[in-house]
């Protein structure tokens, strides 16, 4: 079994990993997110074992990825009457729903994070605690509890 | 959880479903920067691109060392792809830039506006007698053929007829390193990686 040529890796996965940078991190830090988990899984490709689990592999790449992304933004100077939340500015015409991620970015990391991996990316509880922190049954009251909050706080989820 | 949810499918479908898929102008930016992102740092062991000509779309993949591969249509781009990866490295991208002098001067051979090709070019997927053959097939001129016997000979081993048409039926470079241009004793034209007819288009070119 050998590895299949990396452009396949980002063709399967591609989508799936920015959906994921955009849950946990908004829209405009995604992008640079995706970009470092790519180019550092190029970097290591060669050395993945054939049986590994691709999705996974990367996940874990994205969530240290996004992790930086994160820290680096809490860092920079923000203005002291604003909470340092993942921001929303210029909402693009294509994609971009401004309520949606402001609905996001008022869950906490925890639970943006636990969202992502286990309910966009598949990933079981006891692998997203492993990513995360703490136990799987804590990862998925984290779920629960950011999905409950979006549906009272993002109004589409609430109309249904 | 919800239990006003009266639909089907996992109550968290809803809110899910509004995290957008990526689109496919997000993903080919991403992709490009990508790219670009692995030549700079050296990441970039094998780029590829497709090029459409009149003998079918051919594969084109280089390392930073040259042009390593030249592949038809019926060898199956997928496949070769997946060897170049057991071979050479799994680091591949589709990423034109890397095969832009290599394109160009197809366009130009096939457009009958080029006769020999002035190319880096990386022999590493051809070894031994096959690569001893074909270094020495860019010396059979544009338009020219010669004989597989002519070739062996030319290679140091005049009875090594069979070898020297195993070296060009699995040469990595076809076009490039010309051995659409060698052909059977008796004039016949002989077997081809593109198959006989592209061999034949290939001539008539050159004749032309």
């Amino acid at each position: 079994m050998t590895l299949k040529p990396f452009e396949e890796v980002v063709a399967e996965y591609g989508p799936a990993v920015l959906r994921v940078c955009r849950a946990v991190l908004g829209p405009d830090d995604a992008e640079d997110a995706w970009s470092e988990t790519f180019l550092s899984a190029m970097r290591a490709y060669p050395d993945l074992r054939p049986d590994s689990n691709v999705e996974a592999w990367l996940v874990t790449i994205a969530h240290r990825r996004a992790l930086d992304q994160y820290r680096a933004r809490r860092r920079a100077p923000v203005p002291a009457d604003e909470p340092p939340e993942v921001p929303v500015r210029d909402p693009a015409p294509d994609d971009r729903d401004p309520e949606l991620w402001a609905a996001l970015a008022a869950l906490t990391l925890r639970q943006r994070q636990a969202i992502a991996y286990h309910h966009l990316a598949g990933m079981p509880y006891t692998e997203v605690a492993r990513l995360v922190g703490g136990s799987a049954a804590a990862a998925r009251r984290a779920a629960a509890d950011g999905i409950k909050a979006l549906r009272t706080t993002y109004p589409r989820g609430a109309d249904r | 959880m919800n239990t006003s949810n009266t639909s089907g499918p996992a109550p968290h479908d809803d809110v899910l479903a509004a995290v957008p898929e990526a689109d496919a102008s997000a993903i080919g930016r991403l992709h490009e920067r990508l790219a670009a992102a692995a030549r700079a740092e050296g990441l970039l062991d094998v780029a590829y691109r497709t090029l459409d000509t009149p003998v079918g779309s051919l594969l084109l993949a280089a390392t930073e060392e040259g042009l390593v591969r030249v592949a038809y249509e019926r060898e199956d781009h997928d496949a070769v792809l997946a060897r170049i990866a057991a071979e050479i490295s799994p680091r591949i991208l589709a990423a034109p830039a890397r095969l832009d002098a290599a394109a160009r001067e197809m366009d130009e051979y096939f457009a009958h506006r080029r006769e020999a090709f002035d190319l880096p070019l990386d022999f590493r997927l051809a070894r031994g007698f096959r690569r001893d053959v074909l270094m020495r097939l860019p010396a059979i001129g544009y338009g020219a053929t010669a004989s597989y016997a002519a070739v062996a000979a030319a290679a140091g081993s005049p009875k090594a007829v069979r070898a020297a048409g195993t070296a060009c039926a699995t040469n990595p470079l076809p076009v490039v390193v010309p051995c659409h241009r060698v052909v059977r004793s008796d004039g016949s034209v002989g077997q081809y990686v593109g198959g006989v007819d592209a061999k034949r288009a290939l001539l008539a070119l050159e004749a032309a």
